[in-house]
């Protein structure tokens, strides 16, 4: 009998992941213990551990290395993600301290929740195997459908986890399938590996065509995370359903997480595809724009507007993703980098934006009419000032971090050979600074309707003020953003 | 050569300013405006001090400074100025304060925020004139649009909130087009010589060197791309319907329309980079902007003279004057670019001297209608003597700013091979109508009978008094001293004129 023997594995690579799982199963047995009354510690210990861990991750700096046979990977890329997402973890956290207890809908296990999605997040930009993307994929999905629908209250939370569950459920079959699909055609799961049999061109025309169509399938189940068109019909109302802070978290974390899998996915897997995937994503993207903007542009629920801005954005970061994969020189790495640059940006902007939703809303009571912002200018100019530095951000407007994060873009995007699709994009920002400015005008330049909103909680306050400052460091000072992006290389190149 | 950075200071002083305004205490009405006007003197002293320094003799940026941005990008902190920008500087440094004034006891409601939002704005022009990094020269350009667009759409008439966002809406979508054109040449610049960056120099220098080398599709698409963004800020015509209701519905006291409206970001930007950047192409297609221009200078002029709300005349006689300027540019010689310049800065002085008077008839009448208005000669002499000579100055009376800078304009334009006489006395016939419409204001308001409402309206008060002077002077000044006016930018226009001499020679 031939004795088995275990891989060393290399510690590393899953440190992170080590410590947010840990620290969350730890945190589930704590939470029995805190009286009800105290809630709030535990979210102050989850805070802490996403601090730790993204302290954590510091020396990681520089380490390119993948254990577990290859399954999971830490590279500069995963490494700058994985900030991210620990980032949009305590801004979330930091939003729920105040939201959870105003809604009464206060329990411990939200927090533990919130680090389980992290974890998920974390494995999907880490994952270089297709079931651990899978599986990042499942556990992220799960978490947040009970999550969205942590609202109890209200109706629409659970009208809103009942239909992200359903088509959570879909996508995750796709997904499946599709890499049931690529197994067959290359009989392996690993990217790098399936990229390498792209390369040597020893595919039949058959075995070509599962490989695309099970791309395809996968390409479509991460196209429902990023709520890319036509997969992103769930979003305005899960966005809307969901507590405010989740629907910050949805927007940014689990659309981040979802683009960090598939840009590995295309650019380690499919990196030899590139002229069959890069239009078809074209189109997509353009088709993500229109959608996103036509519709944020009807809206007078502003939740429901910033859903469907956020699959606006998903549009753009696709430029990026397209740019990604351009073969050789400088526009690839470019579109690696604008791609990340973006989602920094977006993170910072619309957890601003979303924070000052929740900072108008009263218990059980939703302020999200574009009514409700009338005046705010005159009754709390400091959140009024903070949402439209959120809102120009949004539109891409200097000397705001989502300029930086359109600028990028859009030059990756002309560099890749895709000048027309720059065009487009550039049109399509141009009418969606209207419905962002109509917030501002409505803000700024209407009689107040309503009385003052009560007083914010110190959380609350100090999370927007992150994310606002954040907003316009990155605006005025973007240079150690880029410079952290540009140490990013991924996909062959790597 | 410098020692302190006066640019950067001039620029960021205003800003900073704002901050202190911000930070004052609410109530105390007389520090925050103090301070504001000094914040804003103390801009125009630098500025001042920076013109001090200047060399009117050497073609060419100076003042220099420059501090890297974003490296790896190419994106750097540049900013200096010459001949053009620095007239310019100037000028807003000067109707900074002018404005500041002028707003005193007009402003009901928070005026902390109205002085921060103006000196911010200031702040954004300043930029705006001396950046030579294209990406800064954009980031400044955009920055401006937020402060005028609150200023509109808080302190503004009736209809100020669709104002403000069809203000913002036009311009944003022009000035994308212009990011993309900004974003075309710097790669291309960056794939044929290698060296990526967006300093204008730099690029002016690879194209005048022929190491950036064109094909006239790109070219011309790039043109476009640059045109756009600035045709409509400018505006010209038919780009001009945002500019006309914004300043219809910017507040009636005429600050904004001084510091705000009248200040040329679009037409400076049409000779920086369309006319500079690309001679071939401007040279190939002045006779269209040509017609452009000469079709707005006469239909604004027809539509101005229809209008019975003064500040609308105001609002179309200013699209008026630019279609003017945008001829002098697009003459593309010495004469047509510098009176363009000049045109410029006669224009803001005049007519925002004008927004401002009107600002002050609306406060004694309540009313802008011009038929409200009559025979205040009688009651307010003083006033009317001042209006009739800031009214004659923009008319273009010799011996006054406007006839300096309109008569080079019209000179250039006759003299450019690209335009002619054909372009000329359509243009001429626009400057007649402007005295037509701007006298039949004067004769409406300020001749006939007074009406009872006026019959006890005060005449010039010493705050009005000292601005109207202020702005009465460099018409008086230019009008008679010309040379003045276009001594310091002679090198800067004729280094440019002299890049576009070959393509005009070869039509």
């Amino acid at each position: 009998m031939t004795e088995i023997v275990i891989p060393p594995i290399d510690w590393r690579v899953a440190t992170q992941l080590s410590i947010i799982f840990g620290w969350a199963s730890v945190l589930l047995v704590i939470a029995l213990f805190v009286p009800r009354s105290r809630t709030r510690i535990v979210g102050y210990l989850a805070i802490a551990g996403a601090i730790v861990a993204a302290a954590a991750g510091i020396p990681l700096w520089g380490v390119n290395a993948e254990t577990f046979s290859g399954m999971l990977r830490l590279d500069a890329y995963s490494l700058t993600l994985n900030w991210l997402f620990l980032a949009a973890t305590v801004i979330t956290i930091v939003l729920s301290l105040d939201y959870l207890p105003r809604q009464g809908i206060e329990r411990s296990e939200y927090y533990v929740l919130v680090l389980f999605a992290t974890g998920g997040m974390m494995l999907l930009a880490q994952g270089a195997d297709l079931i651990i993307l899978f599986l990042g994929l499942e556990l992220l999905s799960i978490v947040l459908y009970v999550l969205t629908s942590f609202a109890y209250p209200r109706n629409a939370s659970e009208e809103a986890g009942m239909k992200y569950l359903l088509i959570g459920a879909f996508a995750g079959g796709f997904v499946v399938f599709g890499i049931a699909l690529l197994y067959g055609a290359t009989g392996s799961m690993n990217l790098r590996a399936i990229g390498e049999t792209l390369a040597q061109q020893a595919l039949t025309l058959e075995e070509r065509t599962y490989l695309l169509a099970g791309a395809a399938l996968v390409v479509v189940g991460f196209g429902y995370k990023v709520a890319m068109a036509p997969f992103h019909m769930w979003a305005p109302d899960v966005y809307e359903g969901a507590p405010t802070p989740i629907a910050g978290l949805l927007s940014v974390g689990s659309k981040a997480a979802g683009f960090a899998a598939l840009l590995r996915f295309l650019l380690e897997a499919l990196a030899g595809e590139w002229q069959i995937w890069a239009p078809v994503l074209a189109a997509l993207a353009i088709a993500t724009l229109a959608v996103g903007n036509i519709g944020a542009l009807t809206q007078r629920n502003v939740k429901r507007m910033l859903a469907y801005s956020s699959i606006g954005h998903a549009g753009y970061i696709l430029f990026g993703v397209i740019a990604a994969g351009a073969p050789g020189g400088i526009a690839g790495q470019r579109g690696v980098e604008s791609v990340l640059l973006y989602l920094i940006a977006y993170t910072f902007t619309n957890f601003g934006a979303f924070g000052v939703l929740i900072a108008l809303e009263h218990r059980g009571e939703a302020a999200w009419d574009m009514s409700d912002l009338a005046g705010l200018w005159r009754r709390r100019p400091w959140l009024a000032v903070a949402m439209a530095i959120c809102m120009l951000s949004l539109a891409g407007v200097p000397p705001t971090a989502g300029f930086w994060g359109k600028f990028y873009v859009f030059t990756a995007a002309w560099l890749a050979g895709m000048g027309w699709i720059t065009v487009i994009g550039v049109v399509i920002a141009a009418i969606a600074a209207f419905y962002y400015l109509r917030i501002v005008a409505q803000m700024f330049m209407a009689e107040p309707a309503r009385e003052a909103p009560l007083p914010m909680d110190r959380a609350l306050r100090v999370g927007l003020a992150l994310a606002t400052l954040g907003v316009l460091v990155l605006g005025f000072i973007p240079t150690p953003a880029i410079d952290l992006v540009q140490r990013v290389v991924l996909g062959v190149r790597g | 050569m410098n020692s302190a950075p006066l640019l950067s200071i001039t620029i960021w002083l205003p800003a900073l300013g704002s901050l202190a305004v911000l930070a004052s205490p609410r109530e105390n009405i007389v520090a925050l405006r103090s301070v504001s006007l000094g914040v804003s003197l103390l801009a125009l002293a630098t500025a001042l001090g920076a013109a001090f320094l200047f060399d009117p003799a050497r073609a060419g940026f100076q003042l220099v400074e420059s501090v890297a941005w974003v490296p790896s990008w190419g994106i750097s902190y540049t900013i200096s100025v010459d001949g053009i920008s620095l007239w310019l500087v100037l000028l807003t440094a000067f109707l900074t304060p002018v404005a500041l004034v002028a707003s005193w006891g007009t402003i009901e409601r928070q005026e902390r925020a109205f002085h921060a939002l103006v000196l911010l704005l200031a702040s954004g022009l300043f930029g705006v004139f001396t950046a030579q990094d294209m990406l800064l020269f954009y980031i400044f350009f955009e920055f401006t649009l937020i402060p005028t667009a609150l200023l509109i759409g808080i302190w503004g008439g009736a209809e100020r909130r669709s104002a403000a966002i069809k203000f913002f809406a036009y311009t944003f979508s022009g000035s994308v087009f212009l990011l993309l054109g900004i974003i075309g040449l710097y790669l291309l610049h960056g794939q044929s010589t290698g060296v990526y960056t967006f300093d204008t120099a730099t690029i002016l220098a690879s194209l005048q060197l022929g190491t950036l080398r064109l094909d006239a599709g790109a070219e011309r698409l790039l043109f476009g791309l640059f045109f756009i963004g600035f045709a409509v800020k400018a505006p010209i015509w038919p780009f001009h319907t945002w500019m006309t209701t914004a300043h219809a519905e910017a507040p009636s006291s005429g600050v904004v329309d001084v510091i705000g409206l009248l200040i040329k970001i679009g037409a400076y930007g049409l000779i920086r980079y369309n006319v500079q950047l690309f001679p071939a192409t401007a040279a190939w297609a002045a006779p269209a902007v040509g017609v452009l221009a000469v079709i707005g200078i006469l239909y604004a002029a027809w539509i101005a003279y229809q209008q019975t709300d003064m500040k609308r005349l105001l609002a179309y006689a200013s699209v008026s004057h630019l279609g003017l300027i945008v001829l002098g540019v697009f003459a593309l010689n010495a004469q047509g670019i510098a009176g363009a310049v000049a045109h410029m800065i006669n224009s803001a002085l005049t007519t925002g001297a004008l927004f401002l008077v009107v600002g002050m008839l609306a406060a004694r009448r309540g009313s802008r209608e011009l038929k409200a208005f009559g025979g205040l000669w009688k009651v307010t002499p003083w006033l009317g003597s001042l209006t009739l000579l800031l009214a004659l100055g923009s008319i273009g009376l010799p011996g006054l700013n406007g006839f300096v800078s309109e008569f080079t304009v019209l000179q250039g334009s006759w003299r450019s091979p690209g335009l002619g006489w054909r372009y000329t006395l359509p243009a001429i016939l626009g400057v007649v109508l402007a005295a037509v419409y701007l006298l039949h204001m004067y004769r409406t308001a300020f001749m006939g009978d007074t009406p009872p409402e006026l019959a006890q309206a005060p005449d010039v008060r010493p705050r009005e008094l000292v601005l109207l002077v202020i702005l009465a002077a460099p018409v008086v000044v230019f009008g008679l001293y010309p040379n003045l006016l276009f001594g310091p930018m002679q090198q800067s226009v004729t280094q440019i004129a002299q890049g576009t001499l070959p393509f005009l020679a070869s039509r």
